[in-house]
């Protein structure tokens, strides 16, 4: 196999391309190819990693112009000419390389309510939750997500509109709206109305395309359109 | 604004862009019947003074595009200028009044 031709960001927003060649192996990653380059051929790069088994969500970079994790990433399945671009993730600030702040993504979160707010004590019984019925099932489409922000990179209207909430806020505020036992249903539906919630979205798919969990944000988004407006119209927003 | 008055502008965008959809096309279908064998001003007339069920329908129909067309340009200023806040929603108020000014000077002109 021949050597893998890389180019990888260096500096913050103002930074460049830096090329670098690396050793092909079976089933190589792409996590594996920058832990190469940091390992062996320059210790100062900076990127994030901790569990390499696609769970933490820590990974996820721009790979030849796509948000991807890493870890999980083939170079065989991305690599065009033998050659690999990794970037940091579109739409966050780079703090440096490959390292984004990821600090307004999950702002984005809180700012959603995308906290549980129980309304039970320790007396009240447990709540009994049908894994059949329909809320559940709606839930469970979209509990699974890792928190690695590929959505919030590959979605345009993020880039359009810095304050909107993004796809991953928005899917965590859709689980807690289907979920029966929460009691801030109508805090959450207003925090995620309008023009920076779940009204700005186009509908582009792109972090459903994108997500490494196979969820789609974009369906959670739409049903957030359509609980928000029942509640508008019953004037309980 | 407010999350309510911002869902119901998104509301009324859906409802109006529901009736464009049957508008429009009622539109088209009838222009391409009416003149498939040429057609004069007289005739337009002819066929739409007092022609109350043509006068109803076009008006709906300027209606619907005084609400649906300000909203999604709305969000297009917004996204694509930056421009957001009291002063695009005034504009905006304007855009829509001349819109509706415009097209029911139409309709009422081939009407009356």
């Amino acid at each position: 196999m021949s050597p893998l031709a890389v180019e990888v960001w260096r500096g913050d927003a103002q930074g460049a391309f830096q090329s670098f060649e690396v050793p092909r192996h079976p089933s190589q990653t792409v996590l594996d190819v920058v832990t190469y380059i940091q390992r062996s051929l320059d210790a100062t790069l900076a990127y994030r990693f901790a569990c390499r088994v696609g769970m933490c969500g820590s990974c996820a970079m721009s790979v030849n112009g796509v948000p991807r994790w890493t870890c999980r990433t083939h170079v065989d399945k991305v690599a065009r000419e033998n050659k690999l671009l990794i970037a940091p993730l579109r739409n966050l600030p780079v703090i440096r390389d490959l390292v984004t702040d990821m600090r307004e993504f999950f702002d984005k979160w809180a700012q959603a309510k995308g906290r549980f707010e129980g309304d039970k004590t320790r007396n009240d019984d447990c709540a009994r939750v049908s894994p059949d019925s329909a809320d559940r099932k709606k839930a469970d489409a979209g509990i699974e997500c890792i928190g690695c922000g590929v959505c919030y990179s590959a979605c345009e209207v993020v880039a359009w509109n810095p304050d909107y909430l993004g796809p991953a806020a928005l899917n965590r505020a859709w689980t807690l709206v289907k979920d029966e036992r929460d009691g801030a249903r109508i805090e959450r539906l207003r925090a995620v109305a309008g023009d920076a919630g779940c009204h700005a979205c186009h509908t582009h798919m792109s972090c459903t395309e994108r997500c490494p969990m196979q969820i789609s944000p974009t369906a959670g988004i739409a049903g957030l359109k359509r609980e928000v407006a029942k509640a508008a119209l019953r004037g309980k927003l | 604004m407010n999350a309510q008055k911002e869902t119901l502008l998104w509301v009324a965008q859906r409802a109006s862009a529901a009736v464009l959809a049957v508008c429009v096309l009622v539109h088209l279908v009838t222009i391409i019947y009416a003149v498939r064998a040429g057609l004069s001003a007289a005739e337009i007339l002819g066929r739409t003074r007092g022609n109350l069920a043509w006068l109803v329908f076009y008006a709906l129909f300027v209606v619907a595009v005084a609400v649906h067309a300000p909203i999604g340009l709305r969000s297009v200023l917004g996204e694509w200028a930056r421009w957001r806040g009291k002063s695009r929603d005034v504009a905006l108020l304007l855009f829509s009044f001349l819109l509706l000014t415009m097209g029911m000077r139409a309709v009422l002109v081939v009407f009356a």
